[in-house]
Formats: structure tokens, sequence, C-alpha cells
């Protein structure tokens, strides 16, 4: 850790009021500027290494929204992450993480067929007898999370079914490498079919590269650096071969990462060139709002937008998915009081720390049912799963779509 | 601190909100002041009047130092524990209790942040004008112990001036209650405002009630440069002299100014000395009027630009430059020094120039911002604290600038209090007799020295 990122902390405070973490425990330990105290604390040696001091710093959801009010431009959310990094160096991966992050993730085939078993365990109904039942009470906790988070499956990952190429529709304005992401493609294919057909109506050619791996996300979470860079290298290995205008992902976390390859590659050049085509969907949809206002029929929806930490404190964009849902004919669209604080969902954070993690999510529900809307919208892999669980438990249900759901079904005539 | 005593602080907050490890004390050791460290023996987090009460008592008994705190964003090192002490953090005693709309006044718990307690009664209309700095963070509790001042000092005045009523635990436990919602009340000492800016020497707020006014109605912002410093701060005595008082009445120079403008782009000419940011309000006749006036002096003045808001928007646009000074000033250094250095309004000119001229003397990089119509500047140092030599020329400019101040007829501290970072300038400001009563006074309420020691004098 540089020391002078350190001591750049001027102690302010600003942070404070922006940490989920501090919101629910109003504790300096568990705020950004504490977390960054601490950080230092060890590099001056007043403080040890402790198993209690980790736990404190493991506390952090890496949502970034301390970034965001920083005046002196401290990212203590990353600090963090980076001092996970280096605590891991030189320090083997335990198996189950060589398991999901070595031999899972970088390879989307064997990604697909491992939770092939899953689509089947829900579409045999065997998953509605486990669950009533509660036969997972007898499995650690840890699993009966995981499996609760589990909405309902597709029935093919969008990498299987979608054309390499889909042609524009009408006179061609550029071509679009499109990013799937793991789970956009596994688990929320209807939305990423919205994307790249709303990209195709709007005149771009769009490319999807089978070949693409995991953005590296997860190994950065992790710790593993090595596996990052590996797949960072492989695509922008696969995506230098086409000619593209932007390189389009609609899930927040790997638009935050593809952004950053630049970044972790210095010395690649192409790799500074494909972070600089990369866009959120939201981002190029926007440019072309007018167009698309156009070609929208009305849904009289009541609509509120949460703000992706990966979107809005990473990528800073925040303006451009409430300018689409505005622009749909008869859509009441309601501001959500603090839009931008993370809902808990963390990469694994829900799975890893259930008890803040829940905690967190309480808010965001709360403020949620406070705007009387009956759709929630965001951009982003992990709070459609950790929001469209919560939110289904409420009376009435309120539904979770991601803004290209909600544009393609207003789309004329309808994508969906 | 030893552990019998640390099980007693348990019984009475619980345990999960008793700190005593040493990575928790850590991150207690220090508030928004740079160079001032000190690690509290305990941190506790009351939920209520009652614990504080007892918490009180219980430190009273044993001789337990005990120090208040909110947020931590104390600029003065007032809220910083001592290494045998009790820190009290105020954040969970956070609701508002009431808003009564017949005698428009608010009581809240001291851990309310101000900018929460702003929310709910402009969601009724009516307005609590005191907006330090750190509104979005800072406590209610904290902004009264050291009398917090803000953007719209000028005309709406500073926080003493919306205290009415308070509730604070004494060091025996016992609660004392001065002042109400009556709005004259003339019984006795005031010690509603002697409490006022006692950076919790002398009791503990378990309550404050403050009076509040009815929500301006209009408001227009202005952003105007000025090629030449003199004809700045001519403006601002001008503006005042011709009997507009603007809401808020900003000032920043030009190291500012050239900050703001590289970090920002907000689009800030980089040939100007001085930058004004004018906000005035009121009935929307007035609100007109006062704006043709400001701009007729600004004028005379010979401002070079002179850019008024359409809208909510573009106001919040043209504020974004003095929103974003300390921001600009604090990613220059790592370490960046915030004195609150008031003097009259009419010499701001002089003391800007001081401060400038102090700032070459000693190589220094000071940019000054602040509050020119109250005469309250942040001559701000940016510096690196590694470099111990730097720092020393930061202390003996500091030290220049404040004797000036006092020459002027100001003071040492505008907004943030004496704390520990300014107790050996307090004598040269109140003199010996001045030192004396304070004690008399200190010793009335907390004989035996538990509250905050080591702050103020």
């Amino acid at each position: 850790m540089e020391y002078v990122k350190l001591i750049n902390c001027m102690r302010c405070g600003m942070c404070l009021p922006q940490c989920p973490t501090y919101k629910e425990t109003f504790l300096e330990t568990a705020s950004p500027r504490g977390r960054v105290a601490l950080m230092r604390k060890i590099e001056e040696g007043d403080l040890e290494v402790s198993e209690r001091l980790l736990e404190y710093l493991s506390l952090c959801l890496d949502c970034q929204a301390c970034a965001s009010a920083c005046p002196c431009g401290v990212n203590a959310g990353e600090m963090v992450a980076g001092y996970r990094c280096e605590r891991r160096d030189g320090k083997e991966l335990s198996t189950m993480e060589n398991l999901i992050l070595r031999r899972l993730l970088p390879h989307p085939d064997r990604l697909e067929a491992a939770t092939a078993p899953m689509r089947l365990y829900q579409r045999t109904g065997l998953q509605k007898v486990v669950r009533k039942l509660g036969i997972l009470k007898m499995f650690p906790p840890t699993l009966e999370r995981m499996e609760g988070l589990l909405p309902e499956l597709p029935v093919k990952p969008l990498r299987q079914t979608i054309d390499e190429v889909t042609p524009a529709v009408g006179p061609e304005r550029g071509t679009i490498g499109f990013f799937l992401g793991c789970v956009m493609s596994l688990v929320f294919s209807e939305a990423s079919y919205a994307t790249v057909k709303l990209l195709s109506s709007l005149g771009y050619r769009v490319v999807t590269p089978k070949a693409q791996k995991c953005c590296g996300a997860p190994n950065m979470l992790s710790g593993d650096r090595e596996g990052l860079l590996d797949a960072a290298r492989f695509n922008v290995d696969l995506f230098a071969g086409h000619r593209l205008d932007f390189i389009v992902t609609d899930c927040g976390g790997c638009g935050a990462e593809l952004k950053k390859y630049g970044h972790h590659l210095e010395d690649d050049s192409r790799a500074a060139t494909f972070s600089a085509q990369v866009r959120d969907i939201t981002q190029v949809l926007a440019l072309h709002a007018d167009e698309l206002k156009a070609k929208l029929n009305p849904l009289s929806l009541k609509v509120t937008y949460h703000d992706p930490c990966h979107i809005a404190h990473c990528q800073g964009i925040r303006q451009e998915p409430r300018t689409l849902l505005r622009i749909v004919p008869e859509l009441d669209f309601r501001e959500l009081p603090e839009a931008d604080a993370c809902c808990g969902s963390g990469g694994t954070y829900n799975i890893e720390k259930p008890e803040m993690s829940d905690r967190v999510l309480r808010r965001k529900v709360e403020n949620i049912k406070a705007t009387g809307a009956d759709v929630l919208v965001t951009a982003n892999p992990g709070c459609l799963l950790q929001l469209r669980k919560a939110l289904a438990q409420e009376t009435p249900p309120i539904r979770v779509l991601h803004v290209t759901e909600v544009l393609a079904a207003s789309l004329l005539p309808p994508l969906l | 601190m030893d552990v019998s005593f640390i099980s007693e602080l348990k019984s009475i907050v619980g345990e999960e909100h008793t700190l005593a490890d040493k990575e928790s004390l850590a991150c207690y050791g220090y508030d928004s002041t740079p160079e001032y460290e000190s690690r509290p023996g305990a941190v506790v987090l009351p939920a209520n009047e009652e614990e504080i009460c007892r918490i009180m008592a219980r430190c009273h008994a044993a001789g337990v130092p005990v120090t208040p705190r909110g947020s931590g964003t104390n600029l003065s090192g007032g809220s910083l524990g001592r290494p045998e002490g009790v820190v009290v953090q105020t954040s969970r005693l956070n609701s508002i209790v009431e808003i009564d709309e017949e005698n428009l006044t608010a009581t809240v718990q001291p851990g309310v942040v101000t900018s929460a307690l702003h929310r709910a009664v402009e969601a009724k209309g009516l307005f609590y004008p005191p907006d330090p700095g750190s509104m979005n963070i800072s406590t209610i509790g904290g902004n009264v112990a050291e009398n917090a001042g803000g953007l719209r000092g000028l005309k709406y005045g500073v926080t003493a001036d919306y205290v009415m009523g308070l509730h604070t635990a004494l060091p025996d436990g016992s609660l004392l209650r001065t002042g109400g919602k009556a709005v004259k009340d003339v019984a006795g000492y005031n010690l509603n405002q002697l409490l006022v800016s006692s950076e919790g020497t002398l009791g503990l707020f378990t309550e404050v009630t403050v009076k509040l006014i009815p929500k301006p109605q209009a408001k227009k912002t202005m952003l105007v440069h000025f090629p030449v410093l003199e004809n700045a701060a001519l403006a601002v005595s001008h503006i005042v002299a011709a009997r507009v008082i603007p809401a808020t009445l900003e000032f920043m120079d030009r190291v500012t100014v050239k900050c703001i403008e590289d970090y920002a782009k907000v689009g800030l000419p980089l040939d100007v000395e001085a930058v004004l940011l004018i906000e005035v309000d009121g009935h929307p006749a007035q609100v007109e009027e006062d704006a043709v006036a400001v701009r007729r002096i600004c004028a005379e003045h010979h401002c070079s630009s002179f850019q008024t808001a359409a809208d909510a928007d573009e106001a919040l646009k043209l504020a974004t430059a003095r929103r974003v000074a300390l921001s600009s000033l604090a990613r220059v250094k790592p370490t960046t020094i915030l004195e609150d250095a008031t003097v009259p309004r009419s010499c701001i000119a002089p003391m800007v120039k001081f401060i400038q001229d102090t700032a070459r003397k000693y190589n220094l990089t000071i940019g000054t911002f602040g509050h020119a119509g109250d005469g309250n500047l942040h001559p701000t140092c940016l510096t690196d604290e590694r470099d111990k030599d730097e720092i020393a020329r930061a202390h003996k400019a500091f030290e220049e600038i404040f004797d000036t101040a006092l020459a002027m007829g100001g003071t040492i501290t505008g907004e943030h209090g004496v704390g520990l970072s300014k107790k050996k300038y307090l004598p040269r400001l109140v003199g010996e007799s001045g030192i004396r009563v304070m004690q008399g006074i200190k010793q009335a309420f907390d004989p035996t020295g538990i509250l905050n020691p080591g702050k103020v004098f």
C-alpha cells in the first residue's frame, strides 16, 4: 500500500453518511475513514494485522460510495480491496477458490454445464419440493442462502442462443461488440437479449464473440490478481480482432472492470483502446434517446430506479438510466431516496456477511416501498438477484427489471 | 482502562455499544483536525438521555474524564478523548422528537445530522438556517457545542441565534434544563447561551430545541469575478453598506480559484484575483431589487464577469465553485490545514493580502476562501505532514495570521472552536480576567474537572 494514499485522507468525514455499513452501525471501524485509519496504523507499525482487524476491513461492501463523496480523491473501498490482494500475495488459492476462479469462471461452457443441474432442479419441480420440505435446513446456512437467491433460470444461457452477428435494422450506423457477462447470460438472458435487440433496432450491427471469458472481477474480489490478468489478456485479444465503435455490456460489474483493463495491462496499448471503447448499455441508448423515444409505446407503470454501485460510483453513470426511463410515455418515474446506496449484494458479500447484508438490504427495501413504485428498475445482475428475492416477498410484490427490459417492453413492436 | 470499569460501561449501554479493543480505539484517536491524535480508553454509544446521565454519574464517581463526540468532524481537536477517559458518541440519539409548527420550534436529540433537520423542517415549509460546511455529517449536538456557523451566517446568524432550549447532563448525572419554547425569557443568568460553544467542557447535551423561521419564498444566486482583490473586498463592504444583506456572500482568492479550475473544470477564469458567490433570498420582489443593487455595486467595482442563475439547476452550478473549494485545495497536497481566522468585514481586503504576503514570506501555498460577508475567512495551508520543516513554517505563518486578526479587532476562531489547537491564542483574545471568569464557570459546572479536560484552556 502506498503510504501517501493513506495520508491523503484528511479525515473530514464526508464519507461517513455515504457508507452503508457506517449508516447501520455508527461505528468508526465500519466507516471508510476508519478503514483508512486502520490500514495507516498497520503501515506505521502502530497496529498488527489481527483477525479482528481483518474482520473490520472485510465488512466493507466495496460499493465505493466513499470515493464519490471524498473531497481528496481517496478511494477507501478500492484501497481495502487492494489490501486484500496484497495480503493474498504468495498464498495459494483454496481448493474451492481454485475450482471457481480458475477452472469454472474462465470457461463459459463449463460454467453453463455446471448450472445445468440447477435448471433441471427448477424445471422438474424438485426446487419446490426441497423448499417446501425445508431440506436445506439440514445443510450449512450459506448453501440455503445461495439457493434462496436463485431466481428461475432461463431454458438456455444467451451465449448459446444468440447469433455471433446480429445485423442492424435499417441503415447501419456502426458496429458494437457485446460483452455478455456470466450472470447476465446465465440468469438474465432475457434482459441481455433485449440489449442486443435495442442496439440493432437503433442501427447497430452487434458482434457477440462466443469465446469471451468472465471479466475477471470475481478474481479481483478474492485477491486473485493473476486470474484477473489472464481474463483481461484473453478478452482484449478476442475483441481486438473486430472493428468496433463501442464494446457494450449490460452488467455494471463487468463494465467497471472492463474499463480498468487499460490500467491493469499497462504495457499493452490495445488494452487502453479496449477500455476506452467500453460503454454501459445505458450510455449508448441515452445517446439516441430522442430517436428511441419516437419508437416507444406507453407503459403505465410506477417506476423507481436503484443506482448499482458499479454503475453510479465506479463509472459515474447516474443520468443516463433516468433519461431512458423518463422517455417512456405514461411511465411515472419516482426518485428513490438514497438511490445510490448499496443494496447489500456486493459480489458474494450477501453470502459471506449475511447479517450486515440483510441490514443494508432492509433499508433499501424500505426506501423502495416509500416511493409507492410497482416496478424497481436497475442495471446490474447482483442487484437484480438481491432485490428480486427481497421484493418478491413484499405484499403486493414489487417487480424488478433491468432498464433494457423496460425499454424492450415499450418498444414498437414489442420485443419480449 | 481497567477491565472492571469497562464492564460497568457495558452494563449501562450494552456489550455491543462499548468499544475497548485496540483496533476500535485507534479509530477514535482522531477527529477532522490535522496533526492531533489521542487514543481514548473506551468509547460508548448510548441510546438515550438516561444512559448518558448514568455514564456521567459513573465517570464522575470514578474520576474518569468524559469527551462527547458526534461524527468527529471537529476542526480544533475538541472531540479527542483522553487515554484514561471515555468518549461518548451520540450518533444513536438521532431522532427528531418534534417539529412544533405553532411555536416554530424543532426539538431533536443531539445525534441528529444537521442536513436531516434541514430536510425535515423544509418539508413543512420551515427553515433552520445554520448550514456549516460539514452539515451532511456533523450533528446538532456538535453544532451547538461549537456554535457552528456556515454559509448563511451573514443574514441569518449562527447556531447560537437558534438555540432556544437545552437538556444537559451534568457530571453528577443530574439533568439541567435551560431555556425552552418561550420566545422571551430573562430569568436569571442566560445559561442556555453559555452552554452554546462550551465545547463539551460544561455538560453533555441530551436534547436541543431550536428556533425555526419561515422558508424564504425566493432566492437568486450570482457568481462574480474580480481582476483586483481590493475591488472584491470593497464590493462586499458596499453591498452591506447599501442595506442589502445577502444570505450568502462568499469569497475565493486566486490560489483557490486556480485549484478549483485545475481539478473541477467549472470554467473559472485564471486571470482573476477573487471570486464572489452571492445569494439573496426572501420575498420575490425584494429578491429582484436586491439582485439589481448587487449587480450595480459589483459593476461599480469593476467586476470582469457577472453571472446570474436562471433557475435552481443553474444556481447549483454556480454554487459548485464555492462548494468544491475545499475539495480542490485538499487534492493538491496530503495535509490540509484549514483555519478560521475572522475579522470585521471592513478588514477582509487587508487580511487576505496579509495572508498572501505571509504565505510568500514562509514559502507556503495558502488558499483563502470563506464567508466574506461575516469576515470569517478560511486560510487553508497545503502541506505534507512528512515535511517537518514545512509544517513548522505553516505554524509560524498561522501564528502571525492570528495575531494580525486580533490586531484588526477580529478573533482566533469564527466557527471551529478553541479545542486543543487554538488554546494557546485564547488568553491573547480574552485576557487574564477572561480566562479567570471562564475557569470559575467551569468550576461551577464541573468541580472535579472530568468534562473534556484540556480543551479551551
